[in-house]
């Protein structure tokens, strides 16, 4: 008789990958945007596309996301295939960017209160009222989301993008608009979001210090490739660098190319 | 159709009558020119009476084909306007990663034609009843008929419509006005359909439209409710939904392949 294997926190090695790329190729006519990537993000796990502009960051996420068809290769969340069977796996994710947005003449509660019935979310007033605590949007629910601030409209996406409580966040860009102060205090919010609901999330950011502090893993992308990846702190070491700014500028400029293999 | 379709339908359906409550422009802006028009074609009506025999036997020939031509542009205006809102407002991105499925969302857009033509033609049938003594019901159960063949014709050249717009971005969304205005002159709206030119009528009879207002002539005309026009307008019907599905579908999948959920808008 098998005994019952018990998983503890810190075990990993028994789950399949939230998130599966195997090389992933996107074209548009003869522009290769994306070049053949393979990753996988584990569950609870935050990761980083890291890239300058251009680098296929936002082609990547639209793939993942089954916004945008691969011309080759593979995405898989929590083992669902995205190309053959998008619709099992949506309900269980949710993203934000800023080259979307929602409709403006809709007043916060409104926006949120469709999405909440899209995706099905059980008593949905309870649970935007919860959102709205926890972004500090009380005060906003009945203003029509056009006339918000560029900041009050993060907020307000990233409530969107939390409503289903999704086990698969993608964030484009996620502190984008926001002061330093609000900026730091969503970081804090995603840090738990994902610690108490054991949540995977894929950011791209040009912001290093928000990398540095939320994530475990970094996929460095440079014109559709990754070129790099590890934690925060071992491309710090390979690199010599002392801050990941500086990583950033060397593997944007094809500076230094790192010796050993990246973890 | 299982809850979880309903609920996405009617949450867009929710989405579009928010934004219709929030704007009492749009409401009287739905209801003007068909009021307009009306109002027009009653006064020419009430001329011709007395001066023409075709229109004296059937007084309300000319007001009827004004209201019923409304159906048919309110239905697709109605239609398309749920696809040019989300554009403009750059929300396509976050409809189509949530569990929505496409011919969901054109589930809710039929709905909301539904209800776009309604709230607009509701002020002018009325007007036409206390202004000229007509009334929709002079149609009989054939009203029915009529306002569904002339919806459904809406609803398959919304679709195509959207399908370009999707496709070709909003420097196209101009279709979604003019594109009807083509099919003005085929229809037989305001004659029948043996005044065109012999080359044409087929055409004609290659619109839903065209079997709709030759049974209103019947009917006004002649008394008679034909089946056989209907079944005709159903027919055709069928293919134009069909036609427009696919166009629908081909526009989707090429948007999904390029990129354009994301990147259209303003």
């Amino acid at each position: 008789m098998v005994a019952p294997q018990i998983l503890l926190p810190g075990d990993r090695f028994m789950t399949t990958p939230a998130i599966s790329v195997r090389a992933l190729t996107k074209r548009f006519g003869d522009i290769t945007a994306v070049h053949g990537i393979s990753f996988s993000v584990e569950e609870g796990r935050v990761s980083a596309l890291l890239g300058g502009n251009g680098a296929g960051k936002t082609t990547t996420i639209s793939m993942l996301l089954g916004l945008l068809t691969p011309s080759s290769g593979e995405v898989r969340i929590h083992d669902i295939d995205m190309v053959a069977d998008r619709y099992r796996a949506l309900p269980m994710m949710n993203f934000s960017s800023p080259y979307v947005d929602l409709p403006h003449r809709l007043s916060v509660r409104e926006n949120l209160r469709v999405y909440a019935d899209l995706y099905g979310v059980p008593q949905p007033r309870r649970r935007i009222d919860e959102l709205a605590g926890a972004l500090d949007l009380e005060d906003l629910l009945g203003r029509r989301t056009g006339q918000l601030s560029a900041g009050q409209k993060t907020r307000v996406a990233l409530a969107k993008a939390l409503i289903n409580r999704p086990r698969v966040l993608l964030l484009d860009e996620p502190t984008a608009s926001l002061d330093p102060d609000s900026a730091d205090w969503v970081r804090t919010y995603l840090e738990d979001y994902a610690r108490a609901e054991g949540a995977t999330i894929l950011l791209a950011s040009h912001n290093m210090a928000e990398v540095e502090r939320l994530c475990d893993r970094v996929l460095m992308m440079r014109a559709g490739a990754i070129v790099d990846r590890g934690s925060p702190s071992s491309l710090l070491a390979r690199y010599g660098r002392s801050t990941l700014d500086d990583v950033f500028l060397d593997i944007a400029r094809d500076r230094a190319a790192p010796e050993g293999e990246a973890a | 159709m299982n809850g979880g379709t309903a609920r996405r339908m009617f949450a867009l359906v929710r989405r579009y009558m928010y934004l219709l409550r929030g704007s009492w422009p749009r409401i009287l802006e739905l209801a003007y020119w068909p009021t307009v028009q009306m109002v027009v074609w009653g006064f020419v009506t009430q001329f011709f009476v007395g001066h023409s025999t075709w229109v004296a036997n059937a007084a309300g020939v000319l007001i009827g084909a004004v209201l019923l031509w409304d159906v048919l542009f309110r239905g697709q205006m109605g239609f398309s306007l749920c696809f040019l809102e989300e554009m403009w407002s750059r929300n396509l991105g976050h409809l189509f990663v949530s569990p929505l499925r496409p011919w969901e969302m054109i589930g809710a857009a039929m709905i909301m034609s539904l209800v776009r033509t309604c709230v607009g033609l509701a002020p002018s049938w009325v007007l036409a009843w206390v202004l000229f003594e007509f009334s929709v019901l002079s149609y009989g159960p054939g009203i029915v008929a009529f306002f569904t063949c002339l919806s459904v014709m809406g609803w398959g050249i919304g679709m195509t419509v959207t399908a370009m717009v999707i496709r070709f971005g909003l420097g196209a969304e101009s279709l979604a006005w003019v594109a009807i205005f083509a099919f003005a002159p085929i229809s037989a709206v305001y004659y029948p359909v043996s005044t065109l030119p012999g080359w044409l009528q087929p055409v004609a009879w290659a619109t839903p439209s065209a079997y709709v207002f030759e049974g209103m002539r019947a009917v006004m005309v002649d008394g008679v409710f034909r089946a056989d026009l209907l079944a005709g307008a159903v027919v055709v019907n069928v293919i134009y939904l069909a036609i427009g599905a696919t166009v629908f579908a081909a526009a989707f999948a090429s948007a999904r392949s390029n990129g354009k959920l994301l990147q259209v808008g303003e």
